[in-house]
């Protein structure tokens, strides 16, 4: 449907063209900053504005960006698509080291650059076959999945044919098919400890429930399976994190989406997700343990309160009452109240009163 | 009565050293740190001031040891020496020296600095100070050990002898003090000498720390600094007390000699006018003059214009050598340095010389650093009080090139030295920390910082153009080229002709002609652009063998034989662009380029330049 090759190739051909024309070579790209984020009330994401900005090699900087654009687009069709290969963006930025005058100088030059062609052609960094380092997060849970793999596909049952661990998400979740589920609801949990804690309780079980580890800040292809969980299996979704502002920040990346993959919102982001904790309030109703708020944690809370993200008012009260009690809380602290708790007390009261239990 | 007879036999004079026993900080012994920095200083001032009078090339050695709780400093030259009977009153009596009385030039002028470390010494230690010197390799060194009686000041000698020593000439001063030594700090004893060797760069210093590591700070040149010659006062600004001591003491029996003789820069003419203009008898007896005769003579010789003092009481430092001194102690890519004119104030001589050095080793974030010197001397403490401060945080540095958030100080990798030379420097207290703000020295120091100020601007205003050129032959040498090549290469398409984009780049005019063929006839449009960043006024010529039609603009038209000439006069602004269009019958041959007149060629692309030759 999409080529991704002729589309590069259409960014160097305006480039070319531009030179052919003694117009001084340029792109031009959305500004990719906070202030040129918006709601799209459409898809119930945040996308990138109309603010836009110009590349161009009249400038030193612009000049060696715009070469090694031209560098990657010459790797990415070459080496990637004509010879189906894949890098991760690690390997790009060392394959960088052999062009010289376009080499990177560090990694986060080059995601950036790769940001930049999604954005321009649309596409997304799976379509150039550019995956990250890690795979993606884990999942646990009655669901079957096909996966087309290098060695041929492969069925997998996400509870019955894998171990402790779960089913590790592919870096290009397009390849996975769902086949069939008994599932009720996805929960999405940030730490390691607390998925680990749910599947021993068979939580999965009991509730009906695909457990997806998120892993801290969760990589697109987590984010996007999530995604498909809910738009295709119409499942509902709840994200599981620590009690305090970084936390909320990873909540508002599966649900609303984040500023750095604002051109992917819409394949990315789930509106829907719902926040189940740790809630500033359950810190004060619970009595859980806690940690003094830092510094630099009050100052995301505060910048929070003015992010349009957090706007609604069950945001600006949680927010403020946690500003106020100037405590944080981790996942684990339930565990102060026995192993139990979270599954047989804390969970079932939440998801009843988020309508999912 | 009874009360004030009582309190009659209280009163007593006081000594000077008593007074100063009392009051070491007027001295500069008001803290360990500085104390000890106090004493090298004096020595060394002494040393350099020495051996300049007597035309030697200073070597001097410092070396700080640490004597179980106390510091012993030591401070040697290479010096003339001291004459064995003097070393007592020379480092053991206050208010004792050579220089007070005379009207040059030189770094101690009252005889306090290095009997007050004698003082400070025994204050603290209760140990004699030692003194070694010797005059001549003909004769044996004198070795000397004083104190000094505070009640009479007057100097104890606790020992004496003639010794062996391995200098043929020079002094050495031991004394052991209650101090605390730091390191690295501004106010150290390492920066002070490094700053008394920027501004003498003819002196050689060498410093050995307490923890053995030693430092030499290397001459710069081994020229000595101009001599400094005694003057007589100047006029203006004399003040009236210091006139009428003058006309009570002089020896001279006319009023006339009694001027020609007693000040600087009068002549015959000179004494005439003042005396004209105070209405006085030019045969009158000087010690005669009555209150209103003396304040007569008084505005008359502050009112006359008279040339400036004679500037060989001063020894500055000098444009060339305060370059060295900088650049021998600092890395720095630029150097400015200027030199003012000699100036008055209170009818004291005065020279501002200013140097500042600019990038590479120097902090870029912090403030500019601050060398302030008077007659040689680096002045460490109280930056805060001192005119030179105040002057330097009355410029407008931005304009210079420095940033100076919320005014004051500016920032940036600089150093701004200041010296300010004079046979009468107004200090704010006797410690010699800080220079008064006397208008005529805040006046000649904020044009000597505008002088470099604009030095520097100019150098920067360069490095930014040279950079600006840097970058844009990077773009248009490598970068450019390179890229149009891996486009072509990618899309299996022929290299692109760059030369319009360079144009572009590098700020040019561009003419750029296309033809279109339609119905047998071919359209000409000429499409000019100016990227330059000013407007410009040229001709084109096209010069063709056919006639030309339907000219728009229309060209004035000339004849050539079997060519025509046709000219259009063009006047346009940076930014803007301009398009010729016409039409001529089809023919086979090639046009020739478009030609320019009137413009320099290396801001042409796309046409041939027409010489002016």
């Amino acid at each position: 449907m999409h080529d991704p090759e002729s589309r590069l190739l259409g960014i160097a051909r305006s480039l070319y063209d531009q030179f052919r024309e003694g117009t001084v070579p340029h792109l031009v790209l959305p500004t990719r900053t906070k202030k040129n984020i918006e709601y799209s009330t459409e898809d119930d994401v945040w996308v990138y504005g109309d603010q836009e900005s110009v590349r161009s090699v009249k400038t030193i900087r612009g000049a060696r960006t715009l070469l090694k654009t031209v560098h990657l687009i010459d790797l990415l069709v070459k080496e990637h698509l004509r010879g189906n290969r894949a890098s991760t963006l690690r390997e790009i930025y060392y394959i960088s080291e052999n062009w010289d005058l376009a080499k990177f100088a560090e990694q986060a030059e080059s995601d950036r650059l790769i940001e930049d062609l999604e954005i321009i052609t649309g596409l997304q960094r799976e379509d150039f076959h550019v995956r990250p380092e890690e795979d993606g997060a884990a999942v646990f849970g009655p669901l079957r999945i096909r996966e087309r793999t290098r060695r041929g596909e492969r069925e997998i049952h996400c509870q019955e044919d894998i171990g402790e661990a779960g089913y590790q998400i592919p870096f290009n979740v397009d390849f996975v098919e769902f086949l069939e589920h008994d599932a009720r609801m996805v929960i999405a949990v940030e730490t390691g400890g607390m998925y680990a804690r749910l599947i021993e309780n068979g939580f999965d079980e009991e509730f009906d429930a695909i457990l997806v580890h998120l892993k801290g800040q969760p990589a697109r292809s987590t984010r996007r399976f999530i995604k498909r969980l809910n738009t295709e299996l119409k499942l509902p979704v709840a994200v599981f994190t620590d009690g305090d502002p970084w936390s909320y920040r990873i909540y508002a990346s599966v649900a609303y989406g984040a500023i750095k993959s604002a051109h992917l919102s819409e394949h990315l982001a789930t509106p829907d997700a719902k926040f189940l904790g740790v809630q500033p309030t359950d810190i004060v109703e619970y009595n859980l343990s806690t940690d003094r708020l830092t510094d630099r944690d009050l100052h995301a809370l505060r910048a929070e309160l003015t992010d349009p993200r957090f706007g609604s008012d069950y945001w600006q009260r949680q927010i403020q009452l946690q500003i106020d009690l100037k405590k944080k809380a981790e996942q684990q602290a339930f565990a102060g109240k026995g192993l139990d708790f979270v599954t047989k007390r804390y969970l079932p009261e939440r998801l009843s009163e988020l309508g999912m239990a | 009565m009874d009360t004030a007879e009582e309190l009659a036999k209280q009163q007593r004079s006081i000594s000077v050293a008593e007074f100063f026993e009392k009051n070491r900080q007027i001295l500069g012994f008001d803290s360990a740190p500085r104390a000890l920095i106090t004493c090298v200083k004096e020595a060394v001032d002494n040393s350099l001031d020495a051996c300049e009078d007597a035309g030697i090339l200073p070597d001097i050695f410092v070396q700080i040891k640490r004597a179980g709780e106390l510091y012993r400093v030591i401070v040697e030259d290479n010096g003339p020496g001291i004459v064995p009977s003097e070393i007592p009153r020379v480092f053991a009596k206050l208010l004792y020296g050579s220089r007070f009385h005379v009207l040059r030039q030189s770094r101690g002028q009252q005889g306090i600095g290095i009997s007050a470390a004698v003082l400070y010494s025994q204050l603290t230690t209760g140990k004699p100070t030692r003194i070694t010197s010797r005059t001549s390799p003909e004769r044996p060194a004198r070795y000397v050990e004083v104190m000094i009686n505070t009640a009479k000041n007057e100097p104890e000698i606790i020992r004496e002898g003639d010794i062996d020593w391995e200098r043929p000439r020079g002094t050495r001063v031991e004394l052991d003090i209650e101090g605390s030594y730091v390191r690295g700090r501004r106010q150290s004893v390492y920066s002070y000498l490094k700053s008394v060797a920027i501004v003498n760069p003819h002196a050689r210093i060498t410093f050995v720390e307490p923890d053995g590591s030693t430092e030499r700070f290397e001459r710069a040149t081994e020229l000595l600094p101009k001599r400094a010659y005694e003057i007589k006062p100047h006029p203006s600004g004399i003040e009236l007390g210091e006139l009428t001591k003058m006309l009570r003491y002089t020896e001279r029996r006319k009023l006339s000699s009694f001027l020609k003789e007693s000040f600087s820069s009068i002549g015959n003419i000179a004494a005439q006018e003042i005396l004209q203009n105070s209405g006085l008898d030019p045969s009158m007896d000087p010690r005669s003059l009555d209150y209103d005769q003396s304040r007569r003579l008084f505005e008359a010789l502050r009112r006359i214009k008279i040339k400036s003092p004679p500037v060989d009481c001063l020894s500055p430092i000098g444009e060339d050598l305060i370059r060295s001194g900088l650049a021998k102690e600092y890395s720095v890519d630029f150097i400015a340095t200027v030199s003012r004119p000699v100036a008055v104030h209170s009818g004291n001589p005065f020279v501002v010389e200013a140097g500042i050095g600019f990038g590479g080793d120097l902090d870029r974030n912090g403030r500019v650093e601050i060398l302030r010197f008077a007659n040689r001397v680096p002045l460490i403490y109280q930056q805060g009080a001192c005119a030179i401060t105040h002057a330097i945080e009355g410029v407008s540095w931005k304009s210079y090139g420095l940033d100076q958030p919320g005014g004051g100080l500016p920032f940036g990798p600089a150093v701004i030295l200041v010296h300010v030379a004079s046979t009468n420097i107004p200090f704010t207290s006797e410690s010699k920390d800080a220079i008064a703000d006397i208008p005529e020295i805040l006046a000649e120091i904020d044009l000597a910082m505008k002088e470099i100020g604009r030095k520097l601007r100019r150098f920067l205003a360069l490095q930014e153009t040279l950079s600006e050129r840097r970058e844009k032959e990077e773009i248009i040498g490598r970068i450019l080229p390179r890229m149009a090549e891996k486009l072509a290469d990618m899309l299996g398409l022929e290299r692109p002709d760059i030369s319009r984009v360079v144009a572009r780049i590098m700020g040019n005019v561009l003419v750029r002609r296309d033809i279109e063929q339609e119905n047998g006839r071919l359209k000409v449009r000429i499409e000019i652009e100016n990227n330059t960043s000013s407007q410009r006024s040229f001709k084109l010529h096209e010069i063709i063998s056919v006639e030309a039609e339907d000219l728009d603009p229309p060209a004035r038209r000339v004849d050539m034989g079997d060519r025509y000439d046709y000219q259009w006069k063009i006047a346009i602004r940076s930014g803007e662009k301009v398009v010729l269009r016409y039409t001529v019958k089809n023919h086979l041959q090639k046009m020739p380029e478009a030609v320019v007149e009137g413009l320099e060629p290396e801001i042409v692309t796309g046409a041939r330049v027409l010489s002016d030759a």
